[in-house]
């Protein structure tokens, strides 16, 4: 700091402007800090952040019926509004290709199984018509082409006909059945050149033909077929599907396959509140199908339910414990602190000790003779046991928050307004219970908002009745493999618990809530 | 208690007689229903409550005596009727019985209250605090119920004759040799200790550093990235769980063990973030610049100076990025496999599906790790207090406890 004198800018030590220098000062700091933070931040969004999108992206993702039956896709999406439900032979033929190819690489019952969520019975249709699809005789389609041209039988042919991006765009079915052809024998370590070429691309090359117009590809071969695909002799797959299953031509089926096959679905989320995505548009479930409204109500009502035992089981303990001196305060402190840091299951399984029928609690009414032996109480694995067990665990959740908030209300207060002759009541209720609000706000969405998304305790002591929404989340995910349903209860939960917190953080503010001391 | 002087005795003879009467009278009732004769109960200790209570503060000079006849009448009587367990329901009830004739008769159940409160009002505050103690023991009881359960010799859930008579052939410890010796429980404990302690060290490490990085003055995005390195400890466990099931299978890592130790560590990470900057508001800044003005460089003085200083910090948060995940099991259910299977989701299949007191061994001891846990963090926390400097105010228990609640957290 040296040459100050003067109108010109404060020059730090090395002659530069001190302004500018404490800019790249601040910006290496700035650097530094974020250099600090980022191997975490990379972290937490890759193992974290990244699973939580995913769950979001699934919710809506429907790409497997585009990619398990590509053409067939295709042909429905170009159709008009008025065209029959149920298509007509050419969309059967691309069809035929779609499920041989799926057949093949065994994807054809995992589609079964994802159209069986929304339509029941399509399952067992697809695995039916799988196993009856490789018995399907097209050999004559083979033959015809090769009564046009030999050269359709060669490898080689086909070989340099994939490397044309034209054919590609005149022939798209076959192309695609080819190479999945080729990546099979690839995949067993075969040479292509030496394996029979199997009879379904011809079948999709009589489809691309038969509907190619202008034959806009350069090629003798092609066009020479072409030509002569008109007359050609042709199996009705439409009737043969019909023989491998008469749901084949039932509109219901095809419905679903419309209206599940665009690669993103909301109907997931439909699902997920009860209605469901139909040809016709949006309805309700049938009413013996709604279980999803039920659940989510019961999970909020019973939430509500912990709540409200948790705040009048919290309430008097931390004013016992606001109102004691320090020392004996601690004391009790434990006492809640205790269960706080327990491990959840040995409380669930405590609770599992005290509740069921040959538990600690019908053993002792039964030892008072308060009930007979054939008459003890059903505690557990009903709506009872989740809210004891839960209130428990949660109770000090409660305890915390409203204990810090009453620490601070000076009992001058209350005595104030009973020198100025209120009742007890009265001085309870328009001067502390006020006070005490804020603890009361504080801890009643923290209890709400971890009890709406509690899965172990409802699962161990909750049985059908007293089970939440995590429990179907997770029935979805292990049992029955709806992942997509399950990532759409989730997304909704994970926005009922965002807004709360929002909530919390408006009320209350995130780092607001204090235990004082 | 200390020992005080002997109270003098304040009350009407009546109150005297009255508290005995009231009090023997519930024990009586409560007895007289086991016997299903409840109002001989009630008459029966009613009338030898006013008497016992009567006699024993006109005859018997000191509480401390009177408290000791009464126990060993409690207890001989208690015996007679039903054994071990009747004589040491006896002596508890003698002693209580007497404390409470003496509470009434000293005066000393008016303490708390100002001497102008009716007797409607001392009855109100007093039932208040009984309710109290109620909710008291709804909270500690469970906890306190599995631990006797687990020395039970048969395989029940729930007590035995025997073990009521306390007698020593109702009691084993063979639930805790099997859990020492069953080969489920053993590799359960194996993985645990396998993946917490790595999870703990990616967090600690991770963690420690960005808490640095985040108590710096100047951080671009700093209430963004809190919020972001938060998240894994306020979004709900089956939400994590399902969102992590669906990402590491799509990315190969479910099922295996290096999945299961990332998502532990990313649920641990919160926890040390927390209370390492916690740690770091109270750090003196201009320990590490005379640090380096005296040559050190940046790593030296880190290690050298910074780091012992906020090491109870460190310390204390890798003890709660190693509590969850070694308690965590909603997310190792999702994302390990059977080779994973730790503690707690042996446990939670035990509990779902067969039910062994094995599991409240387990839980004993897990209990006992949770006091010795308790007791390290208030350690801790008192040694880092005394490094920085400060009276320990406030316990490590209650303030970690905070931590916990000022971000909404917790282990749903």
């Amino acid at each position: 700091m040296s040459e100050t004198i003067g109108s010109g800018p404060v020059l730090a030590a090395d002659g530069t402007p001190l302004k500018r220098s404490l800019q790249r000062s601040l910006r290496l700091q700035k650097l530094r800090a974020l250099l600090l933070i980022a191997p975490l931040l990379a972290f937490i969004l890759i193992t974290f952040i990244a699973p939580i999108a995913d769950m979001l992206f699934r919710s809506v993702e429907n790409e497997i019926v585009s990619e398990t039956l590509p053409q067939t896709v295709k042909l429905l999406d170009a159709d008009g509004p008025s065209a029959p439900i149920v298509p007509g032979n050419e969309t059967f033929s691309a069809l035929y290709v779609d499920l041989y190819v799926a057949v093949k690489n065994k994807e054809h019952t995992r589609l079964g199984s994802r159209l069986n969520y929304e339509q029941t019975g399509v399952s067992s249709l697809f695995r039916k018509s799988g196993r009856r699809v490789r018995r399907l005789d097209v050999e004559i389609y083979k033959n015809q082409f090769l009564d046009v041209d030999p050269a359709w039988g060669e490898v080689t042919t086909w070989l340099t006909l994939m490397e044309d991006a034209k054919v590609h765009k005149a022939l798209p079915q076959t192309m695609w059945a080819f190479s999945a052809w080729l990546d099979d024998v690839i995949e067993d370590g075969d040479k292509p050149e030496e394996e029979k070429l199997e009879d379904y691309i011809f079948v999709a090359l009589y489809n691309d033909l038969s509907a190619v117009s202008d034959k806009a590809v350069s090629r003798d071969l092609i066009n020479k077929t072409a030509s002569a695909v008109g007359g050609f002799e042709t199996v009705d797959f439409k009737s043969a599907f019909a023989k491998f299953d008469k749901d084949w031509h039932n509109e219901d089926v095809w419905k679903t396959l419309r209206v599940y096959s665009p690669p993103y679905t909301e109907g997931y989320f439909l699902n997920a509140v009860d209605l469901q995505k139909e040809f016709e548009g949006y309805s309700v479930r049938p009413e013996n199908e709604r279980i999803y409204g039920t659940l989510f109500m019961r999970t909020l009502f019973m939430s509500l339910i912990i709540t409200g035992c948790a705040i009048l089981l919290g309430y008097p303990i931390a004013w016992l414990m606001s109102n004691r001196p320090m020392r004996e305060a601690n004391l009790l402190m434990i006492m809640v602190l205790l269960p706080f840091w327990t491990s959840l299951l040995v409380r669930t399984s405590a609770w599992k000790v005290m509740l069921q029928q040959q538990g600690v609690i019908n053993d002792t009414l039964v030892w008072l003779n308060i009930i007979d032996e054939a008459g003890r109480l059903v505690l557990i694995n009903n709506q009872f046991g989740t809210i004891v067990a839960m209130t428990h665990i949660l109770l000090p959740f409660m305890v915390l928050p409203l204990y810090s908030v009453m620490r601070t209300i000076p009992v001058s207060y209350t005595r104030a307004a009973k020198s100025l002759g209120a009742t007890n009541w009265t001085a309870f209720w328009r001067v502390y219970f006020p006070l005490s609000v804020p603890g009361i706000g504080a801890g009643s969405i923290l209890v709400f908002i971890l009890s709406i998304g509690y899965y172990i305790t409802p699962e161990i002591v909750g049985g059908t009745s007293g089970t939440f929404i995590s429990n179907r989340i997770a029935y979805h995910i292990s049992s029955s493999l709806n992942w997509g349903l399950a990532a759409a209860l989730g997304s909704i939960l994970l926005l009922v618990v965002l807004l709360l917190y929002w909530v919390y953080d408006r009320i209350v503010g995130i780092d607001n809530v204090k235990l004082g001391g | 208690m200390s020992k005080s002087k002997q109270k003098p005795i304040v009350a009407s003879q009546q109150q005297i007689a009255g508290s005995g009467a009231f009090f023997a009278g519930l024990f009586g009732f409560l007895f007289g229903m086991t016997q299903e004769m409840p109002l001989i109960g009630i008459a029966g200790g009613i009338v030898a409550g006013a008497i016992v209570a009567f006699l024993a503060s006109k005859y018997i000079p000191t509480k401390r005596l009177a408290q000791l006849m009464s126990v060993i009448l409690g207890g001989l009587l208690g015996y007679v009727q039903s054994q071990v367990t009747g004589a040491i329901v006896g002596a508890v009830f003698g002693w209580t019985f007497m404390w409470f004739v003496y509470w009434v008769a000293t005066g000393e159940y008016r303490r708390r209250l100002p001497s102008y409160a009716t007797p409607w009002q001392v009855i109100w505050h007093h039932s208040f605090v009984v309710l109290c103690w109620a909710i008291f023991l709804f909270l500690i009881t469970p906890i306190i119920v599995v631990m006797p359960l687990s020395f039970n010799a048969e395989n029940f859930f729930t007590f035995t004759p025997e073990m009521l008579n306390f007698d020593p052939a109702g009691y084993s410890l063979k639930h805790y040799q099997d859990f020492l010796t069953n080969s489920d429980w053993q590799s359960a404990l194996k993985n645990s200790f396998l993946i917490a302690p790595v999870a703990t060290l990616i967090s600690v490490s991770l963690g420690t550093l960005a808490a640095i990085g985040l108590s710096q003055p100047f951080v671009p995005f700093r209430r963004a990235i809190m919020a972001i390195l938060i998240s894994p400890m306020i979004m709900p466990l089956i939400i994590s769980a399902a969102g992590m099931y669906f990402f590491y299978s799509r990315v190969g890592l479910q099922g295996t063990y290096l999945g299961v130790v990332l998502a532990h560590a990313a649920l641990g990470i919160p926890f040390v973030i927390i209370t390492v900057t916690a740690t770091l508001i109270g750090f003196d800044r201009s320990l590490t610049r005379a640090a380096a003005s005296l040559g050190a460089n940046p790593i030296t003085t880190f290690f050298r100076v910074q780091m012992p200083l906020i090491l109870p910090g460190v310390v204390s948060g890798g003890l709660f990025a190693f509590i969850t995940s070694f308690d965590e099991v909603v997310v190792v259910l999702f994302v390990g496999s059977a080779g994973q299977k730790t503690l707690p989701w042996q446990m939670f299949t035990g509990l779902r599906e067969q039910i062994s007191p094995t599991i409240l061994a387990v839980a004993t001891i897990l209990v006992a790790l949770s006091i010795l846990m308790l007791t390290t963090l208030e350690l801790l926390r008192r040694r880092s207090e005394k490094l920085r400097g400060m009276t320990p105010a406030k316990s490590a228990v209650k303030q970690t406890a905070e931590w916990r609640m000022s971000v909404a957290g917790g282990k749903p």
